[in-house]
């Protein structure tokens, strides 16, 4: 530090700081500090993931986080959990793969809007269809930030990209109403800036049965932000205060965002339907009875399991027609 | 019982209980009878949207603690390229069947080939190694699969069944011996404390043992040059590293992986090197051969990669011929010239496709190896 | 409802001005604005942000969420 004393809140020694950290069992905190631009919004999705992991007192070594390629892609090297960086768009079949083989993990796929939504485009529709138990967090920042700011198949149409560099004239894809019109049981949207509403969302997707798909809007400084002229991450995140509008149960059909036009957040669906294993295991045990088994597991187990699904299934509707929304 | 049916039988004899699969023309049946017999068997199918989605899915399993198989033909083979990198990459033990059909792109879907030979090599970007074995009849689609999930499991590496139309879909007797008589190698299951594990040794040798999501380990891994702890390391020298590991963990263990059948080589003045159905074929020619009297033998490869150097190299210092016959347009004999460094003559009987060869072919590249 | 015996809650904050980028996140949107950013540079060259008022924290730990940098953590005080 120049210029002045160190400041008494100051934690100026890296190894103490680490380990002081209420996150340190959470991050792998030997790793940081990151690669993220300033005012990337990455790193506050990051926190506020963990926050809800914190909270919900859920078993951590029973989390594992995938990511796919790009910025956000380097999310699971940095959390202190099983993870897995994998190759690009392939972060969801990964992730059925993993959640398939060992059922009793938690499998939380985080990755970029170019990353799930373009080249991975196709594996996020069918898991969402399947109803896999997954949550998927997507950072939306409307661009390709690893390799240079190029067009998104979120990128707002009249934004600039250096592959549209006199604007874009696609039309982008509004992923909360892909996700719901694809089959997804659990579909939300928040800001980098809603730190504390994201949290929540995050603990209540946690909990979800079925496919969770959150999408979190997040400035990219470097790229976005300065190749449409938009100034920094302070700049990015007044626009989210200024244009944010909370509409929890929106029809997903009307959340489309437009060059910074209004962004509709909140959760916009929650509803109970059969995962894909529930449904393997509940058909296979109606049409084969007891000569069926899962990885060694007896019917009459599974049978069991399937009450204790049902009835938690059961209260779960009524916490839903009870509360609403109410993020 | 078909070649088809047979892969998806040896799977499940290895243990294999997860299959995450696409149709793809002619190796749908084998997808097709793990679909069947899973629900019997404790274990679970899952056919995804596409190929890349279900070797990725795989990939996955193998790290939820399954032993897994998936099965392909041409297209879909191309489709899985760049994820058998990931596997080799991440040191994934899996298994992966190519029915060989006709290319290039659609081609001819019905009808035989070995056209993949290079491409399971060489087909995903960067320097890495693989292990492929070719089965010439249903049995050895049973038996080999059994045998690649062992090497899988040991070497920690995507183990590659290069079979073909022909096999996949060519009844014959299978006899599957009582469980107990199977060798079966189970993962190397890390022992020690947990916070000592590494997912990687880059020794050149072995590979290291391996954990599954949800022990507790909260380890790391990616497809990105890693240190031994599976963290990014974009480095030059880590590469090195990574990449010689990945290469030696094979070459050195070479001789004990290649499997190869022979039959009158000693004194032979020709030799026909084949393998898979070519090889089948071959044996009918060969035996005309020396009914007119040519000394020639028979090499055929069961193990194609990692490839029999020193055999090749010490067979061309001894024999007037190779003769190499193979349903492409010469794709193994290049690996043949490159041993036999031009001290015999190697002739290459190649095909483009979509029929096995006819025999006299074959015979008259023997006569033409054997009269020089 | 009566508010009346409700404590107030007060929270201690942990900056590491090292990993900081200087965004400004945390001192823009601290509800309390216990935060401002502080003239001195980081070995990166960026300002980290310092305390303006400790006795303004109220424990919200909204600096800690927000903060991309895992920079900044804010511990319950118990005054």
């Amino acid at each position: 530090m120049k210029g002045a004393e160190p400041a008494p809140e100051y934690s100026t020694d890296d190894k103490a700081f680490r380990e002081q950290n209420p996150m340190a069992e959470f991050l792998r905190m030997e790793r940081m500090p990151h690669i993220w631009c300033p005012g990337c919004g990455i790193g506050t999705v990051v926190t506020c993931f963990v926050e809800a992991i914190k909270a919900s007192g859920y078993d951590r070594d029973k989390i594992a986080v995938v990511s796919g390629i790009g910025c956000s892609g380097r999310v699971a090297g940095y959390v202190k959990f099983d993870s897995f960086h994998t190759t690009h768009g392939r972060a969801i079949p990964f992730a059925t793969g993993l959640k398939l083989a060992n059922p009793e993990l938690k499998v939380v796929v985080i990755s970029g809007d170019g990353d799930l939504a373009s080249i991975g485009g196709n594996h996020l529709i069918h898991a969402a269809r399947r109803n896999m138990d997954l949550m998927v967090i997507c950072i939306n920042n409307f661009t390709y930030g690893m390799t240079g700011g190029q067009v998104t198949p979120t990128t707002p149409t009249t934004a600039n990209a250096s592959t549209t560099p006199h604007g874009n004239y696609e039309t982008p894809f509004s992923l909360p109403f892909l996700a719901d019109a694809s089959g997804a049981t659990f579909v939300a949207r928040w800001t980098a800036l809603h730190a504390h509403n994201m949290t929540q969302t995050f603990g209540k997707a946690l909990k979800h049965r079925g496919f969770a798909f959150i999408e979190v809007i997040a400035p990219c400084t470097t790229l976005y932000q300065r190749r449409n002229k938009l100034g920094d991450g302070l700049d990015a995140m007044d626009y989210y205060k200024e244009n944010a509008d909370i509409q929890h149960g929106a029809d997903t059909r009307s959340v489309g965002i437009s060059f910074q036009g209004d962004i509709a957040l909140g959760k916009f669906v929650e509803r109970q339907k059969p995962t894909f294993l529930d449904a393997v295991n509940d058909h296979y045990m109606k049409v084969l009875g007891d000569s069926y088994q899962l990885y060694g597991k007896t019917t009459a187990e599974l049978q069991k399991e399937a009450e204790e699904r049902a009835r938690l299934s059961a209260s779960k509707e009524a916490e839903i027609l009870e509360c609403g929304a109410d993020d | 019982m078909d070649g088809d049916h047979a892969l998806a039988e040896g799977a499940l004899a290895a243990g294999c209980r997860f299959f995450a699969g696409y149709p793809i023309t002619p190796s749908t049946e084998t997808a097709e009878r793990f679909a069947e017999r899973c629900p019997e068997v404790g274990g679970l199918f899952i056919q995804m949207e596409d190929e890349i989605a279900s070797i990725t899915a795989n990939v996955g399993a193998v790290w939820g603690g399954q032993k897994v198989m998936t099965v392909t033909s041409g297209p879909g083979f191309s489709l899985m390229m760049e994820t058998f990198g990931l596997a080799c990459m991440m040191e994934t033990p899996m298994v992966v069947a190519d029915v060989q059909r006709t290319g290039p792109s659609t081609g001819l879907p019905t009808l035989t080939a070995q056209q993949d030979m290079m491409q399971v090599r060489w087909g995903s970007h960067g320097d890495y190694r693989i292990i492929a074995l070719v089965p010439d009849s249903p049995q050895e689609c049973f038996d080999l699969t059994i045998e690649a999930f062992n090497l899988a499991e040991i070497y920690r590496v995507p183990v590659f069944i290069m079979t073909d139309e022909t096999v996949g879909h060519m009844h014959e007797k299978v006899v599957i011996p009582p469980a107990e008589d199977i060798r079966i190698v189970e993962r190397n299951w890390y022992m020690g404390p947990k916070e000592d594990y590494r997912p990687y040794d880059f020794n050149g040798r072995t590979a290291a043992p391996m954990v599954k999501a949800g022990d507790g380990y909260r380890f790391h891994t990616t497809g990105l040059t890693h240190d031994e702890r599976g963290y990014p390391a974009l480095t030059p020298d880590m590469n090195k590293q990574v990449v010689t590991h990945l290469i030696e963990k094979i070459e050195s263990n070479a001789d004990k992986i290649i499997r190869t059948e022979e039959d009158g080589i000693q004194g032979a003045d020709v030799v026909v090197v084949s393998y898979g159905i070519s090889s089948r074929i071959a044996i009918r020619a060969i035996q005309q051969a020396r009914n007119a009297g040519i000394k020639v033998g028979m090499l055929r490869l069961i193990t194609v990669w990692p490839f029999c150097e020193t055999k090749i190299r010490n067979l061309a210092r001894n024999v007037k011929a190779i003769v190499v016959p193979e349903l492409n347009y010469g794709q193994v004999v290049l690996e043949i010239e490159r041993c036999a460094a031009g001290q015999c003559r190697v002739i290459s009987v190649n095909s483009c496709g979509g029929a096995v060869h006819d025999p006299e072919e074959i015979l008259a590249a023997i006569k033409e190896g054997a009269n020089q | 409802m009566s508010f009346g015996k409700l404590k107030k809650a007060y929270g201690r904050i942990t900056i590491n001005p090292n990993w900081c980028k200087g965004c400004g996140f945390c001192v823009e949107y601290c509800p309390t604005d216990a935060l401002e950013m502080s003239n001195a540079y980081n070995a990166k060259g960026y300002h980290p942000p310092r305390v303006k008022n400790a006795d303004e924290c109220r424990d919200c730990k909204f600096c800690e969420k927000v903060c991309p940098e895992f920079a900044i953590f804010v511990t319950t005080d118990q005054r």
